[in-house]
Formats: C-alpha cells, structure tokens, sequence
C-alpha cells in the first residue's frame, strides 16, 4: 500500500474477518488473474518489446542488429516525412501539431456555442442528436460522406457544386498538400462536436440560473455571460473535453487512412498514419517501434493527469 | 458571437409586440442552430440518397437532382452485398464484434470487483497502473503481437482469434477503471451483510454486484460493440486473411477498387453504419452515459 490514497470507501480493514484469511488471496486472484493476464501479455510485454525494438533494425520481422539511436536520429532529423523544420513546417508529427491546435479549439468552442444555443431552443434534444450521430459512426463511414461531398465533379460532390454556384471553380481539396490537411480537420471538427456539446451541455445546466440572471440584471450582455461566467463555470469539463480531444488526435487513424493514405505525397500523414506505414507497408519494424515510443511519450502527460484526477477524486471521497 | 447577445427576454411575453420583439431576437439562435442543422445533416443524406440512385444516374447528375427527377433503385445494396462480398464481410463484423464485446465485459467486471470488493495487497497501486495502462496505445502492440501470433503456429492471424484477443485486451483498462468506480458506489452495509451470512465473493458478485449495476455494464457493452464494430485499425493489423476481415477492411478495398463508383461505395458505407444507429436510436441513453463516465468521471 504504498501510494498515498487509498479509496476510503472499500470494505472496512475488517473484512478479512468476516472471511477467513486464507480465501481472500484466493479470490482476489480468481477474479483479478484474468485481467491481469491479459494486461501483462498484451499490453506491458509489448510495451517492453516494442521499446527495445527501437533501438533495433528490425527487419526481419523482430530482432535483428541493434543501431543505438539510429533509428531516432533518423525520425527526427533526417525524415522529411515525419518532420521536417523550417518554414513552413511539414511532416506527420507537424501535421498533429495543426490537428491539436485546430481541431481541437475549434470543437471545443463550437461544441460550447452549441450547448449554449440549444438550451434556449425547444428542439434541443433534436439539435443534439443531429450534432452527436457521427460519434455513434464508423470513421471510415464518416470519411467515405466526406469524401463524397469533397468529390472534385461539381455533378457529384456538394462542396464544388455550392463553390460552383458562386463562380469558383472545382478544386480537388485532398488532392493538394496545401488544404489537404484543413479539409481532413473540417471532418474531424464535424465528427467531435456533438462529444463536446454533450458533455459541456450536462455542465451548462449544473450552472444555476440565479446567478445568471444577477448577471443579467446588473447588465451584462450575452457574450460577456459567455466569456466571463459560463467559460469559467465550466472549465474542468472544458478540459476534460479538451484532453480526450488531444488523445483522439494522437490516436488519430482510421479518418486520415481512408480519406487520403497520408497524402498527397506524405502530406497528410499523422504519427499514427506513419507508425502503420513505416511497420506494415514498408516492413521498417524498428523504424516504426520508433513511431509508437513516440505516440505512447506523447500520452504519458495525460496518463500522469488521469492519475492525478483520480486520486484527487479519490480524496474528496 | 452576436448571436448571443439579444436573447435577455425572461417574462412571457403579454402583448403581441413583446411576442414579435421576441421571436425577433432569437432568430440569430435560430438560424445559426439551423445552420449547423443543415451541416450535420444533409452530407449525410447526399450519400444516403445515392446509395438508392441508380449509378448511371450518379455519373450523370448530382444527387440533389432527385428533386427533380426521382428515381431510386436497391440494385447497389444487391451489388454490393452478393457481388461485393459485404454480406459475408457484415456476418465477419458479426463474428468479430459479439465476442470482443463479451469477453471483456465478464473479464473487466470480475477484475473490477475484486478491486472495488476485494481487499489484498498493493490493490490501489495496481488500480493506479491500470489507469495508467488506459493510455497505451494500441500501436504498441502491433508489432510484438503481430510477431508472437505468427511464430505461435496456431494460425490466430488468419481465424478471429487474434482480433478476439487484443481487442478484448485492450478494452480492459477503461472497463476495469468504470466499473471499479461504479461498483465502489454500491451500499457497502448489503455486501457487509452478505458476507457476514457467510456469502461467498462468487456469490456476491453474481447476485449482488452484478444485478446492481447493470446500468454501466450496459454502457460499457455498448461502447465497447461500438468500438469494435466501428474499427479498421486493429482488424487491418490482426486479421490478415480475406475471408474475416469486417466491413471497415473490405470497403477501403472497394475504395481502392471503385474510387468514384459512389453508388457503391455509399451503399457500402451505410451497410456499415445500420447497426450503429440502431443500436445509437435504441439505446441512446445508456450510450451518452458510457460516453460521459469514461471522460467526465
């Protein structure tokens, strides 16, 4: 019992009384082994692996010759495709920079402005629903709709029949590496607000509505109410929200394999794009162990914030 | 943002030019709420509109012509699902979901009572590495899995097994850590008193625990179905023979195959999203309430 916060709500330390002492090792691994067994061969072993491995060449589908940093060295400063310095910056790991910079402000405040909106509606479950049925959807169906609308034929894809309309001519938006990346983030904007207005909304209607009509009555106006007394209200589920959006952007796959492929060229490619190419396609095990070390030190932060939330969770118990 | 600003009216409104006053000023609610409306929804219509449009109608004209000149026709779904082989890609969906589903639902109850229930041990440091472990990404995985399943010799790649297995793994963190929390909220006097009647924790936990909290079971199940059902990533890496792979591998093949055969591709997607939103209709309730335990709590 070494970590600071035991839960205080577990069966009193009497409860190896009640059973006898010899049952209760016996049970806890009844019920625990499985999930233990699980945990250590599919998740802490290949962490272990897939570590040890990116120090590795890693070409004939394990070990083979150890490189040292080499294949970090390379990631880092010598592959164009993953990061590339300069102006403007480019690569998969610049390209998640764009994605958490963009997607996720932008989900978040339209996710609030929504949630706001709709309390003043009477077809606010409606509006949710419409707003929240892309979480319930497959990314790869969500990337086919857009694809679709994207569609370069102005007689097929909406996108260049309404750009059409007002004159412009059709443009291929995935097809150029200079919006390839903002089209792909417009979907995933799309399929992320209804998470956020959900779960602000719940929050919203925490807020009492005394002190708001204060507000209102020593005139404030409306967007003053927003910035100044909901925003603040509601800040630990704005980063809550916000979090889980910074996971799903490092987690980000399906919407950007099926769209694009990364490209054109590697233009579009994010880290998780890139570890499958690099391991699977290309065959570059070590290379791509590289890419997943990177993917698993970039979710180490939320894992320390997880775990500080639960224990302060824990306390207030 | 100016949107927001004219909506101060509190009082019902008595004359009729208070009523007018104040339809007036929301309508900026209004209309931007309706904007968003039509954003969210009609990408979704087109495609689904084209699903039923004959393809040399597609080729020819814009979907929004239909209203105009509707004409519609099943001949996509027949195509796709017998030509195509999404019939028996769904049934793989069918095959890989339902037990990725189970397993981890039995394994994570059983291991987040023991830890809610249960006192032994280092039992709060090992629930602070399973949350910890709920950060893992599934790419660390990939190549150590991938590795071990094919020098096992028992073919796991090419049968549903390896699919089973590292989904239901990776599913236990989150499930563990929202059951945990919930089972810890059951009144701790019924299950002092049971185990003083000389209960034993098999006993508790399948006739106390478990009927008790079946409301985050449900949301658990039905955010895990989801997840596998809605996957391409883990079916890609571990479920490397044609004939299991689910909709999600097979229809980024038709992609390859049909790039602008959108009847077909449109079909094809929403044979992938049907049980989805059956299952998002039916059940919306339980499934919000996953969503928000597994973030909020």
């Amino acid at each position: 019992m070494t970590t600071a916060s035991p839960p205080a709500d577990a069966p009193a330390a009497t409860s190896g009384t009640s059973r006898p002492g010899r049952g209760i090792g016996w049970a806890a691994l009844l019920f625990l082994g499985p999930a233990a067994l699980f945990l250590l061969a599919f998740l802490v072993y290949p962490t272990i692996y897939t570590l040890f491995l990116s120090f590795n060449r890693g070409r004939a589908g394990g070990f083979s010759e150890w490189v040292g940093l080499d294949n970090w060295i390379t990631l880092f400063t010598e592959d164009p495709n993953f990061l590339r310095l300069g102006f403007p910056p480019s690569g998969a790991l610049w390209n998640n920079v764009l994605w958490i910079i963009f997607y996720v402000s932008l989900t978040v405040l339209l996710g609030l402005i929504v949630a706001v909106m709709a309390t003043r509606v009477r077809y606010e479950a409606a509006i949710k629903a419409i707003i929240f049925l892309p979480m319930a959807i497959a990314a790869t169906s969500i990337a086919i709709i857009w694809r679709f609308v994207y569609s370069p034929d102005p007689e097929t894809g909406l996108l260049n029949a309404l750009l059409g309309t007002v004159g412009a001519g059709p443009t291929a938006v995935l097809g150029s590496p200079d919006t390839v990346n903002w089209a792909l983030i417009a979907v995933g904007i799309w399929g992320s607000v209804g998470f956020a207005t959900v779960i602000l909304s719940a929050a919203i209607k925490g807020i009492s509505s005394e002190v708001l009509e204060a507000a209102r009555v020593d005139g404030a106006t409306e967007t003053q109410i927003f910035w100044r007394i909901i925003v603040p209200m509601v800040s630990l589920p704005i980063s809550v929200v916000t979090v889980t959006l910074v996971v799903n952007v490092i987690k980000l796959f399906d919407l950007i394999y099926v769209m694009t492929a990364g490209g054109p060229g590697a233009s579009s490619r994010v880290i998780a794009f890139s570890m499958y190419q690099e391991a699977f396609p290309q065959g570059r095990f070590g290379y791509g162990s590289a890419i997943a070390i990177v993917m698993l030190l970039l979710l180490i932060p939320v894992m320390i914030f997880n775990i500080r939330r639960f224990r302060a969770e824990a306390v207030q118990q | 943002m100016t949107a927001l600003q004219d909506t101060t009216v509190h009082a019902p409104p008595r004359t009729l030019s208070e009523r007018i006053v104040r339809i007036i000023g929301r309508s900026p609610v209004h209309i931007i709420l309706g904007f968003i409306a039509l954003v969210w929804l009609v990408p979704s219509i087109g495609l689904l509109i084209t699903s039923f449009r004959p393809s040399a109608d597609m080729r020819a004209t814009g979907w929004w012509t239909v209203i105009t000149n509707p004409r519609f026709t099943l001949e996509n779904y027949e195509r796709v699902i017998s030509a195509e082989d999404m019939g028996s890609a769904f049934i793989n969906s069918v095959f890989i979901t339902v037990p990725s589903t189970i397993l981890p639902l039995i394994i994570a109850s059983m291991a987040a009572f023991a830890l809610a229930w249960i006192k032994f041990p280092f039992r709060d440091t090992i629930f602070l590495v399973i949350v910890a472990l709920l950060m893992v990404p599934v790419q660390i995985g990939f190549i150590p899995l991938v590795v071990a399943f094919r020098e096992s010799g028992t073919g796991l790649l090419t049968t549903y097994g390896a699919v089973w297995l590292t989904h239901t793994a990776f599913a236990l963190p989150f499930g563990i850590f929202l059951l945990r929390n919930f089972f810890i909220t059951l009144p701790r006097d019924l299950i002092e008193a049971a185990r003083i009647d000389g209960a034993s924790n098999v006993a508790i936990f399948r006739t106390i625990v478990v009927p008790l909290s079946v409301p985050a079971i449900a949301a658990y199940g039905i955010f895990q179905f989801l997840w596998v059902w809605n996957d391409l990533l883990m079916a890609l890496i571990y479920a490397q023979s044609g004939s299991i792979q689910p909709m999600t591998v097979e229809v980024t093949r038709l992609l390859g195959t049909y790039a602008t055969e959108w009847s077909l591709l449109a079909a094809a997607a929403f044979l992938i999203m049907i049980v989805p939103l059956v299952v998002f209709m039916s059940l919306q309730r339980y499934f919000v309430q996953g969503l928000l335990a597994g973030s909020v709590k």
